[in-house]
């Protein structure tokens, strides 16, 4: 390959102010982070209550939670997102409408509108993981907390998900993961995280390589470390002789 | 204290409980036997309505408890229920086991709910094992874990499903040994066991179900030396002499 590395492209001047290359990707890891952490947050709150929904004697709760968890998985995630930029906000009533297109700045609608899109498909598959941990574990369980007086509310909150969410850890993980790499969606609607910036910087000063090679080892750092905190989460809560529970 | 007055109970075409008329009286230890599949463990499982009934009532402490209006929820809370399998929560300290349901269905304060705690784990002997997780416990140690837990409730009343029939043999006694202090403490109990060693001492009756009928229901002493139907006599031989 004939091709003339310069690592130093990430420190030169990219001609708009006084920025520099490697300005952009830390702006551009800012909003994956952004983006990733809040959609993260709220699927795994919505998850939950639907894996749990899920679970219940309740056919008509159940029935919903299966809708949701079956129309947000089996529709790609890109047309997800153009479903969320492009067709919802025409949905909302016009005084939403005006706000959304014209008053919110484009960054922070199309920012919305990845991290509902980021947000509600990842909740249909941390729904799947929740439930299957709770359906995991003993009818004992349950028997023994309503023998003792509990209400179905408190058998959940007491004794059916804390086992569950230690036994989910490793394929919650994985989405945590995932919501990371999923992330780079956004570029097409214009947010400038991390990709959006690593194409622009390639377009910019024509290296290329050096550009994507940089983005992968963020990605690549970054994936590791969220690894490493949830193994180190899995040992803190590890209960002994209880499935899932960091290799014990 | 428990009565089941002409209950009856079917899954699909299976009549697992037929016609049940029964008395357990306050402070009375009724030990429930028969064959397996004959309705023993689900007899008792209606008791707190762990399983429903088809037909009939059955009166807990003054409450019909087939009645839809019953508050189960207050009702579990005060009977004891002591399962085959144990069934701790696993994620849970044996401490934390035993103060969940006082602190959270009873409104105790912690240090209260410990302290009791503490009193159970030395009354079935394991109050050094009181930050052990239940997997760190043999099974016979961890039986009599359930039995604290049941008893921190304050129940009323003490009901047993095959308490001793998931242990080795050499863990039985330290569990039938618990249970034979509670009895003699006065507490009225419930029990559906094999054990016919501890029917017949601390028993104060014997109730012999098959195919959903109760068959028999006398004195130990009575049972053992003259049971008065073919099946009790039959099942009597199995158990007391298996190798005949």
């Amino acid at each position: 390959m004939n091709y003339h590395w310069d690592w130093a492209v990430f420190f030169k001047s990219t001609g708009i102010g006084d920025e520099i290359y490697l300005d952009w990707f830390v702006a551009g890891l800012g909003w994956t982070v952004a983006v990733a952490l809040v959609a993260w947050c709220i699927a795994l709150a919505l998850g939950a209550v639907l894996g749990v929904m899920r679970t219940l004697p309740n056919k008509a709760l159940s029935g919903v939670a299966t809708a949701y968890v079956e129309l947000f998985r089996n529709v790609p995630l890109l047309v997800q997102l153009f479903v969320w930029y492009f067709l919802v906000p025409d949905l909302l009533p016009e005084r939403a409408q005006v706000w959304f297109k014209q008053e919110l700045n484009p960054t922070t609608s199309a920012y919305l509108s990845v991290v509902a899109c980021l947000a509600f498909f990842t909740a249909a598959r941390v729904c799947e993981q929740v439930r299957t941990g709770i359906q995991a574990l003993p009818r004992g369980q349950t028997m023994a907390a309503m023998a003792m007086g509990f209400s179905l509310p408190q058998v959940y909150r007491h004794v059916l998900l804390p086992q569950a969410f230690r036994i989910i850890i490793p394929p919650l993980t994985s989405e945590f993961l995932n919501i990371f790499k999923n992330s780079s969606v956004a570029s097409l609607i214009g947010l400038m995280e991390l990709l959006a910036q690593t194409k622009q910087t390639a377009e910019f000063s024509a290296n290329l390589f050096e550009a994507f090679t940089l983005a992968t080892l963020i990605y690549f750092v970054l994936n590791m470390s969220l690894m490493k905190g949830m193994g180190w989460l899995e040992k803190r809560v590890a209960v002994p002789g209880l499935i899932g529970s960091g290799g014990k | 204290m428990i009565r089941f007055n002409s209950v009856h109970k079917w899954f699909k075409d299976l009549h697992v409980l037929n016609d049940i008329n029964l008395e357990v009286k306050a402070g009375e230890v009724v030990v429930v036997c028969g064959p397996s599949g004959s309705g023993k463990s689900t007899l008792i499982r209606t008791v707190n309505q762990l399983e429903t009934i088809s037909q009939g009532e059955i009166w807990v402490d003054g409450v019909n408890v087939a009645d839809p209006k019953t508050d189960l929820n207050a009702l579990r809370a005060e009977v004891g229920f002591v399962f085959q399998h144990f069934n701790l929560y696993p994620h849970l300290s044996v401490l934390d086991n035993i103060t969940l349901s006082p602190i959270q269905v009873k409104g105790m304060d912690k240090a209260a709910a410990e302290a009791r705690a503490v009193q159970l784990l030395e009354k079935v002997g394991l109050a050094h094992k009181k930050d052990a997780f239940p997997a760190q416990l043999s099974g016979g140690q961890q039986q009599r874990v359930a039995i604290a837990r049941g008893l921190a409730m304050d129940p009323r009343v003490m009901l047993f499903d095959e308490p001793t029939s998931a242990l080795d043999p050499e863990m039985i006694g330290e569990v039938l040994k618990v249970m034979k202090d509670l009895a003699l403490s006065g507490m009225t109990m419930m029990v559906v066991t094999h054990e016919m060693g501890f029917a017949r001492e601390v028993a104060d009756r014997v109730v012999f179900i098959d195919h959903g009928q109760v068959l028999e229901s006398a004195a130990p002493a009575e049972f053992f030396s003259a049971p008065r139907t073919e099946r009790a006599q039959q099942f009597l031989r199995q158990v007391l002499t298996p190798m005949r």
